[in-house]
């Protein structure tokens, strides 16, 4: 079974060598992996696309979740867009908001595609569809974005690590935001090598961020984390192609996320017993959620 | 590479809100269910690391329990899969231990009805991606994602061989394979990983082979 890259370095020459997209060799790739056709596999694709949407459709017209902690925010800032007020440019503030929905409809244990875990699953569909009303990409471009994203995210997922259980958030929306940042800057019609820059000059930023969600939850401060990990991915397919490029490289930028998720304190790596876990908010609405604080780590 | 598909990391498409905890650990009790063969009527599931500390608030609980009731990972039942295993005769208990594991979401799902009983442990290793390291205290390490046979037999000369031949017959191709064993000349388990879904007739062909103690099967 041939493999085409296992690396971004392999996977950016091979594109470049073969002048393709980064999105075809991910597809050769799953099409060599699974045996089946470009078709079940583009569909197959095509039907996340879908949830994605529909998540963020559903987010957008406000959810709650149980606890009730989060809920809501993507109304306020889609409000806030059309009052024409938005500082930030309504492009990014979009994705903002989009990211936000999704990730308030999965804390409302609401149907979503991890991508690629579901508490990281609002950057990607959310700059995806914010970047759409700029782009006006076709289904197939569409559907081409996920590709790309999930090109650069097996490579995170297979040399470092995509959970916060094991690497903390900056595996989980660091990874996400690096790799929607990636798959913006192949839409806008960059080259695959600048898709690797956007991909480092995003992750290099998210480095070291620790999974410390209160109560446990997938809620705060998740959501948010998902907002700026869609603003950062943004801003950083802008800044590669504008032609800025990571001094770092990618693989390499990989690798430091890898040894810092593996140095990170338990306490600080999905375990609610760390960091704005355990401020005295955080424990209080611990309590106020469940009765009890979580037990002490063992 | 343990990530071998695009739809590990766009995907799967799940009911929030973790994909390891969630998701995940639908997936492993899932494949519990898939291994023990039949709808147990009690379940006693220990979780270790982050599932011990977070599991109420990631809905861990009512996952793994949609598994074992063979609900997928976007299964809308998950959330009220206690009072579909009550109304099922499923009764279970969670326990959350404190001794350390290799991997932070590490669950020991052990299972039973009147005749048999199984126990199975699986982490889950991050986008809902899962494996599963024991079973009946044999150490294995088996991908969740694949179709898969797990073979019990007698520690014997030919026997691995008897069940490829079988395989091959029906031109089924082996993706990855282990034997495990506790002491030699004892019990043994094969955990063969396949490409293609494995019909009810080969499994019960490769039973009727020499040295076999049961055969059992996880569909992709």
């Amino acid at each position: 079974m041939e493999i085409l890259f296992r690396n971004v370095r392999e996977l950016v020459e091979r594109a470049e060598a073969e002048n393709k997209l980064i999105s075809e060799i991910m597809i050769e790739q799953e099409m060599i992996i699974t045996e089946r056709n470009r078709e079940e596999i583009m569909n197959q694709m095509f039907r996340n696309l879908e949830v994605m949407e529909a998540a963020v459709e559903r987010g957008l017209n406000g959810v709650q979740s149980v606890t009730g902690l989060t809920g809501g925010d993507a109304v306020l800032m889609q409000n806030y867009i059309a009052s024409g007020k938005g500082l930030s440019g309504d492009f990014i503030l979009d994705a903002v908001a989009k990211a936000v929905a999704t990730n308030e409809v999965n804390a409302a244990m609401g149907t979503i595609c991890a991508t690629p875990t579901a508490g990281s699953a609002g950057v990607v569909p959310g700059t995806l569809f914010a970047v759409k009303n700029k782009l006006h990409p076709t289904k197939e471009e569409m559907v081409r974005f996920l590709f790309t994203a999930g090109a650069f995210g097996q490579v995170v997922a297979n040399n470092a690590m995509i959970s916060g259980a094991a690497g903390g958030c900056q595996a989980e929306v660091g990874s996400a935001a690096a790799m929607a940042a990636a798959a913006i800057t192949e839409m806008a019609g960059g080259s695959p090598q600048q898709s690797a820059h956007a991909f480092s000059i995003s992750l290099k930023n998210m480095l070291g961020l620790v999974c410390d969600p209160v109560a446990g939850l997938v809620e705060v401060p998740c959501v948010k984390r998902n907002a700026m990990g869609a603003a950062n991915a943004m801003v950083s397919a802008d800044m590669a192609l504008a032609g800025i490029e990571s001094r770092i490289p990618t693989d390499e930028v990989i690798d430091a996320m890898y040894r810092i998720g593996k140095t990170m304190p338990v306490a600080l790596r999905e375990t609610a017993q760390g960091g704005l876990a355990a401020t005295p908010t955080g424990r209080w609405l611990e309590k106020k959620i469940f009765g009890s604080a979580a037990p002490a780590n063992g | 590479m343990k990530f071998t598909s695009v739809f590990d990391i766009i995907g799967p498409v799940m009911i929030g809100p973790s994909s390891s905890h969630t998701a995940g650990a639908a997936r492993i009790g899932r494949v519990a269910r898939d291994l023990f063969g039949k709808q147990p009527t009690w379940a006693k599931i220990h979780l270790y690391g982050s599932f011990a500390e977070t599991y109420k608030g990631h809905g861990t609980d009512v996952a793994i329990i949609g598994g074992l009731l063979d609900y997928d990972t976007f299964d809308e039942r998950i959330k009220t899969s206690f009072d579909e295993a009550a109304r099922l005769g499923l009764t279970f208990e969670f326990i959350t231990e404190t001794g350390s594991v290799d991997h932070p979401n590490t669950a020991r799902i052990v299972i039973g009805d009147g005749d048999s009983e199984m126990s199975m442990v699986g982490i889950s290793i991050g986008g809902g991606s899962i494996e599963i390291t024991e079973l009946n205290d044999f150490p294995l390490r088996m991908s969740g994602g694949m179709s898969a046979i797990l073979v019990v037999h007698d520690d014997r000369a030919g026997v691995v061989a008897n069940v490829a031949v079988s395989l091959a017959h029906h031109s089924i191709n082996i993706g990855h394979m282990e034997v495990s064993r506790k002491e030699r000349g004892n019990m043994a388990l094969m955990v063969i990983e396949v490409d293609q879904n494995i019909s009810t007739e080969i499994l019960e062909e490769i039973e009727l082979l020499p040295n076999i103690t049961k055969v059992t099967r996880i569909k992709n």
